[in-house]
């Protein structure tokens, strides 16, 4: 199988889905010139400025015009620069995306994709580094992905984009240049389905985008250590695969769930929630959450140490599992 | 009237006659409490909705605020529906889930209205957008107030509009209020045409309560949007005779004011110029009136009869 970065399978992913359906258009700051990042870079020339339309800086009214575009048969693609900006566009993302087809009883569908990159690397401060999945999950009619490895970025961006639901594909910065196999041709990752990345039956580690590989890393650890840890990629908050986890803490009786945003309302806390619910007595002891601390992002190199969770959290948290 | 009008006036005073009646039925229900929630009536603003609508299609894309049931009557909304949905029955366009700010009436051309002031000018951007690569010569058009004039969207809509030459046409209903304050608290900007032509949009503005005038404005609005010629504003100044919404007193409002606006009720300048041509008698607008009442009372009877929708809809629909 060939070798895609992340960045580069989000950008092979979007030139496949534009393509093969000519309603996909592009709309974002810079996107003409593949951005920041160079998520974009060459589309423009394969399918046109008609087709990746750069913007202003004016996120909530190119949320709405995107949602526009939707209703009136195109299925668009709008690219927010950082996380932390689309707060300026919540407005038409909450009360018009999410909301139009309940609202409407059926009559409208907002098949729109919101890409949009999050997370802390390059210490970039409390504007460019922020996790706030958690708000998006929070509303109902939105979806929300959060892919972790190049394979996933590719087949649930393409996912996303034939969805006739707004959803919101949240790329994590920091997984931007890992490398990772893709398979040839076709192969969509449906939405709401998480993957068991590798098998264990006294733990289980639900883990999110960036955190997904130091969780990987830690269950390597914690086998030395003589546990035998699960770990899981929720892939999708919202929907979220309850059966999935479920299943596996049936089996294991321990989890952690490790996420890069803040723990005080997190998705953590709804997933623990729900396993909870579920599965409380297979439980052998409480769940943990490795998160990160209820602060702002701090600028300073030394500081944001302190914030990142990481391998050496999860493999703590996994002991205090295990404690008596 | 201008001559060179092809319209039958006669029809489009009796639309606006449909509106008045249902919106009147409407308050009359709202006090019985038979309809509850937010009722933001535009009584007295008429000529706006069918003087703008009378000039689209229903393959165009019209976008409505919280106070639309006009709008959405004027595009060819059917009253039954729209009754049963501010009355929130399970016959309502969107089955009870919208209400009277979020009306749907897909088949009409009536995209949707919103609760959050100015929020469906950018998604007429969007259908505006959706027309031009389409090319069927097809145009959107959204109704807002002057309270959606000095709100961030509005002028990052008029930016984008005029930059992408989107055949978007802005049809601001200036009724002199946002929400319970006037427009000359809230800016120094008198005319909201002005801001669109700061953004190098084509711009006019007129009597909105003189339903030729916005004819005339909104058939040179459509003809250059249809043409390709970019965006267009029409700034109709109009007044509501209600409150912001059922139940507001408006006594912020002076009563001499309200009494200046009746004497330049719509309906009956329409009424006037159509006998005073001879085109229309004292009887037909008799009969125009009492049709249009009788319709809606049928609409309203429709609606109370109708069923509440089923408790297991709650979390239907959620997902496309």
């Amino acid at each position: 199988m060939p070798e895609f970065t992340y960045l580069e399978a989000i950008r092979a992913g979007l030139a496949e889905e534009m393509r093969r359906d000519k309603s996909v258009y592009i709309f974002g700051e810079d996107v003409a010139l593949g951005g920041p990042f160079g998520v974009t870079q060459g589309i423009a020339d394969k399918f046109g400025l008609h087709r990746v339309v750069n913007t202003p800086i004016s996120e909530g009214t190119v949320m709405g015009l995107a949602i526009g575009a939707a209703l009136a048969g195109l299925r668009p693609v709008v690219e927010i620069m950082f996380i932390d900006f689309i707060t300026l566009a919540m407005d038409q993302l909450v009360n018009h995306a999410a909301k139009l087809h309940y609202i409407s009883g059926g009559q409208l569908k907002v098949p729109l994709t919101v890409r949009v990159q999050c997370g802390i690397s390059g210490t970039m401060g409390a504007h460019h580094s922020q996790s706030l999945e958690a708000w998006l999950a929070h509303v109902p009619g939105l979806k929300v992905v959060m892919p972790a490895n190049s394979a996933d970025a590719k087949g649930l961006l393409q996912s996303s984009i034939r969805d006739d639901n707004p959803v919101v594909f949240v790329e994590h910065r920091g997984l931007y240049w890992t490398k990772g196999e893709v398979p040839d041709g076709e192969r969509v990752v449906p939405i709401g389905k998480a993957a068991v990345l590798r098998s264990g039956d006294q733990l289980t580690i639900v883990a999110l985008s960036s955190m997904v590989a130091p969780a990987l890393a830690a269950a390597e650890d914690l086998a030395q250590e003589g546990i035998s840890a699960e770990v899981i990629d929720p892939r999708s908050i919202a929907p979220l695969d309850v059966d999935t986890i479920v299943g596996s803490v049936k089996k294991t009786g321990r989890m952690i769930i490790v996420h890069e945003a803040v723990e005080q309302g997190g998705i953590g806390a709804e997933i623990a929630a729900r396993i909870q619910q579920e599965a409380f007595y297979y439980l052998d002891s409480p769940i943990v959450r490795v998160a990160a601390p209820f602060a702002p992002i701090p600028a300073s190199p030394a500081l944001e140490t302190a914030f990142l969770p990481g391998k050496e959290r999860i493999i703590e948290a996994a002991r205090r599992a295990f404690a008596p | 009237m201008t001559r060179k009008d092809p319209a039958n006036f006669v029809d489009l005073l009796r639309r606006m006659w449909l509106i008045r009646a249902f919106e009147e039925k409407a308050s009359a229900l709202y006090a019985e409490r038979q309809i509850v929630g937010l009722l933001h009536l535009g009584i007295g603003q008429e000529a706006v909705a069918v003087g703008a609508c009378s000039l689209l299609r229903r393959d165009d894309f019209i976008f409505g605020g919280h106070r639309s049931h006009g709008h959405a009557i004027a595009a060819g909304a059917d009253v039954n529906k729209l009754m049963a949905e501010i009355a929130g029955r399970a016959t309502g366009y969107c089955g009870g889930k919208g209400g009277s700010m979020h009306i749907v009436a897909r088949e009409t051309g009536f995209i949707t209205a919103t609760g959050v002031v100015g929020g469906t000018i950018p998604l007429a951007l969007g259908g505006a957008f959706a027309a031009k690569e389409k090319k069927r010569r097809q145009v959107a058009a959204v109704f807002f107030g002057d309270g959606a004039g000095q709100a961030g969207p509005f002028h990052e809509s008029l930016n984008i509009a005029s930059l992408w030459r989107l055949p978007v046409i802005f049809v601001c209903e200036n009724n002199g209020y946002a929400e319970f304050t006037p427009l000359s608290a809230h800016t120094k900007i008198e005319r909201l045409a002005q801001h669109a032509k700061t953004y190098g949009i084509p711009a006019s503005t007129v009597d909105g309560n003189d339903l030729f005038a916005v004819r005339e404005a909104m058939s040179d609005a459509v003809e250059k949007c249809r043409a390709a010629e970019g965006p267009v504003f029409v700034e109709c100044l109009t007044h509501r005779l209600r409150g912001h919404y059922e139940g507001d007193p408006a006594k912020y409002r002076e009563l001499s004011q309200l009494a200046e606006w009746k004497k330049k009720d719509p309906i009956a300048r329409v009424a006037a110029a159509l006998k005073k041509q001879k085109v229309i008698s004292d009887k037909d607008l008799e009969s125009i009136e009492r049709e249009a009442r009788e319709l809606i009372e049928k609409a309203a009877a429709f609606a109370l009869s109708s069923p509440w929708p089923a408790p297991d809809e709650v979390n239907r629909q959620v997902y496309a």
